[in-house]
């Protein structure tokens, strides 16, 4: 058994394992320093194994997971904001992932992240879609009253996009960019990190020599043919609008800056998770699955079928196509094939928590010290995510935590054990 | 027969204009036609329910009617009581009056955050949103109403040894009623603008989510439409006082 693990972000399924260790245990040895000291000799995971070899201990774990009881709560709120980023969250409903679990889920359209946080906390939603920096975001306090979260998975990785006015044609790097005016969807948003992250490694401090807005996505495509700002770092499909809008033109996809980094995911109040244990576990499985049935590129032309009408994206089903499908016009006349522009991968590491509280620290956001990898086990659930995938059948990744691959900068490998040393690394900072 | 004329005027240059630069897949406004037709197709079938993020044209308008009647008649009530006070006694007005004129101009939208902080429900936030801009102008027309009201009527009743509460409604209020159905009139036309821009931040349902979410997909002609729609049920609205008045009316 993984000390670590279960001592990180303890699943339902880990604790009713843990439970019936102890309890094997227990029966075997009368008193605890008898069980202590076997433990010691051979060592937690040895012990284990003799045990095992005694006693079929997988087949009372297997037990006791069998009825994993009653759903507390059938009828859930699940809040969304319409991009291509939630497809699975959406998707899950009419395509019946929810209900396959026992859930009636009925999911809300929200028109801002502002309001996606606060339904959330107040209780409106019962979970909800997130960028994958606000559950951190609001667990610290930060932009937000101090409520604790919890975020079993991430919804998309990769996906998003810099897109420019077609009068720009001929910017080739951020040094182009000076004096330009950007919009990102949230402070709290992978895409203002990832446009920091772009802008500063090519010299540009994000503060001084651009200009950022806070602006909703469909306004940003209003904008952007108006000419009232230069473009913008957004999810699609917002970035395909403008395209077909000929308006603007893909500049660079988000993957060209942190391949397979995080954007959009799954999120809930602690409270919910630890009121409607079930509920939250069954949840948790028609999200993993959802997701795990997205990533498969030959699903994604059905999938855009069933989100893009006017109850869920209420876009052209087209642009979610060339969307998903990673086939797509970049409107500098060119059709380009990236079968993973967006991709689906539940799994919620550490480290991708640790990175983007790093870049809150970096750009002020985050004004006080904390413990990174704290924070980071209590909202991203690495191993109920693990649990849930391997009980679905799919493969899980053993590590909770890696070291990511970026593609510019002196710095390209983020470590996640030093992020201090990480953002002083960085030339232009404000932290 | 000159507001027909502008009409077609009007809808004829939008026509042609449109019509010379529609090249793209939804280049420029759409014509006049095609909001027509997409006009004729939300209004053909304005009930329909399919889940609760796409719903029909009525059952929208009929969210946000709803969401005005509960805000709208809160605030008239409050203010009508709240403003025969103040009408009353002038020392009360001026003990009042400088708080009112620092929170009147406030655009009842700024209260949004505050209340979805505090109540914690987006519904009635919205709500107290219609409540917050409904109140300042029936309040004000009813003190100032109640306010100008003659002496004469209020010695006779006094004389007469009327109960407070026969004072108060064979009276005062029937004397300020022209002033207050004024409030009333101008208020509910607020009410009305600020109740589309609450929806449009809260989302699901009214005709403010409406216009939002077919903004999201860059929809026009079904913005256009909509903009439509609230303009006539805002005459509508108006129609309805306008009697109103017209019967609460008397002659000196």
């Amino acid at each position: 058994m993984d000390e670590k693990k279960t001592a990180a972000s303890p699943s339902a399924e880990t604790m009713i394992e843990r439970a019936v260790e102890e309890s094997v245990s227990r029966a075997v040895f009368s008193s605890v320093i008898q069980r202590r000291e076997f433990m010691r000799l051979l060592g937690g995971a040895g012990a284990l194994a003799a045990l095992n070899s005694v006693f079929p201990l997988d087949a009372a774990k297997a037990l006791a997971q069998e009825k994993p009881g009653p759903i507390e709560k059938k009828e859930l709120k699940v809040g969304f904001i319409p991009i291509t980023c939630a497809t699975p969250i959406i998707m899950a409903e009419p395509m019946g992932f929810y209900k396959k679990h026992g859930l009636d889920v009925q999911v809300y359209k929200a028109s801002g992240w502002a309001m996606i946080r606060d339904m959330s906390i107040n209780a409106e939603t019962d979970a909800t879609h997130m960028l994958t920096p606000m559950p951190l975001a609001i667990s610290m306090g930060v932009g937000s009253q101090a409520v604790p979260f919890v975020m079993p998975a991430v919804e998309n990785i990769n996906g998003q996009a810099i897109t420019l006015h077609v009068k720009h044609k001929g910017v080739k790097e951020a040094k182009d960019m000076k004096g330009f005016k950007f919009c990102v969807p949230f402070d709290y948003s992978m895409h203002n990190f990832l446009l920091r992250y772009y802008l500063a490694e090519g010299g540009v401090d994000p503060d001084k020599d651009v200009q950022i807005r806070v602006v909703p996505p469909p306004e940003m495509v209003a904008n952007l043919k108006a000419g009232n700002v230069d473009g913008y770092l957004a999810p699609d499909p917002f970035n395909q609008r403008a395209v077909y809008e000929e308006a603007g033109f893909i500049f660079m996809l988000s993957k060209e800056i942190w391949p397979g980094h995080p954007c959009c995911a799954f999120a809930a109040p602690k409270e919910f998770a630890q009121k409607n244990p079930n509920t939250f576990q069954a949840l948790f499985k028609a999200i993993v699955e959802a997701t795990q049935y997205a990533h498969q590129a030959s699903n994604r032309k059905e999938i855009a079928k069933a989100i893009s009408p006017r109850n869920f994206l209420n876009q052209p089903v087209e642009v979610v196509e060339a969307v998903l499908t990673g086939t797509y016009p970049d409107g500098l006349g060119n059709t380009k094939t990236v079968p993973d522009r967006i991709d689906f991968d539940p799994f919620p590491y550490h480290s991708m928590a640790i990175w983007i509280m790093t870049q809150m620290k970096r750009w002020g956001y985050l004004k006080q010290d904390v413990d990174y990898k704290k924070i980071a086990q209590e909202v991203y659930l690495a191993a109920g995510c693990r649990d849930v995938m391997k009980s679905l059948g799919y493969k899980a990744p053993a590590q909770n935590s890696m070291s990511h691959q970026f593609m510019l900068g002196k710095n390209k490998v983020f470590n996640p054990d030093a992020p201090a040393d990480y953002i002083k690394s960085f030339a232009i900072r404000r932290a | 027969m000159i507001s027909l004329a502008l009409l077609v005027l009007f809808l004829s240059v939008w026509q042609l204009s449109t019509k010379t630069t529609a090249t793209g897949p939804s280049k420029g406004l759409p014509s006049p036609t095609a909001v027509g037709a997409r006009a004729w197709e939300m209004i053909s079938d304005p009930f329909y329910d399919r889940g609760p993020n796409d719903k029909g044209i009525g059952v929208q308008l009929a969210y946000s009617l709803g969401r005005l009647a509960v805000g709208y008649s809160a605030a008239a009530v409050v203010a009508i009581s709240l403003g025969v006070l103040l009408g009353l006694s002038p020392s009360l007005y001026g003990a009042l009056n400088p708080y009112i004129q620092v929170l009147k101009p406030i655009s009842p939208l700024a209260w949004m955050p505050l209340f979805l902080y505090t109540i914690k429900d987006s519904g009635i936030s919205a709500i107290m949103v219609i409540f917050m801009s409904s109140l300042w102008p029936i309040l004000a027309n009813t003190a100032f109403g109640v306010a100008g009201i003659k002496r004469d009527y209020l010695n006779v009743s006094a004389l007469l040894q009327l109960s407070w509460f026969k004072r108060l409604f064979a009276v005062v209020l029937p004397a300020a009623a022209p002033a207050i159905v004024a409030g009333l009139r101008i208020s509910i036309g607020s009410a009305w603008v600020a109740i589309i821009a609450a929806e449009m931040l809260i989302g699901g349902t009214g005709i403010g989510y409406f216009v939002w979410n077919e903004w999201n997909n860059l929809q026009l002609s079904s913005v256009i439409f909509a903009i439509l729609m609230t303009g006539f049920v805002g005459v509508l609205l108006d129609l309805g006082f306008g009697t109103l008045a017209k019967t609460l009316s008397y002659k000196e």
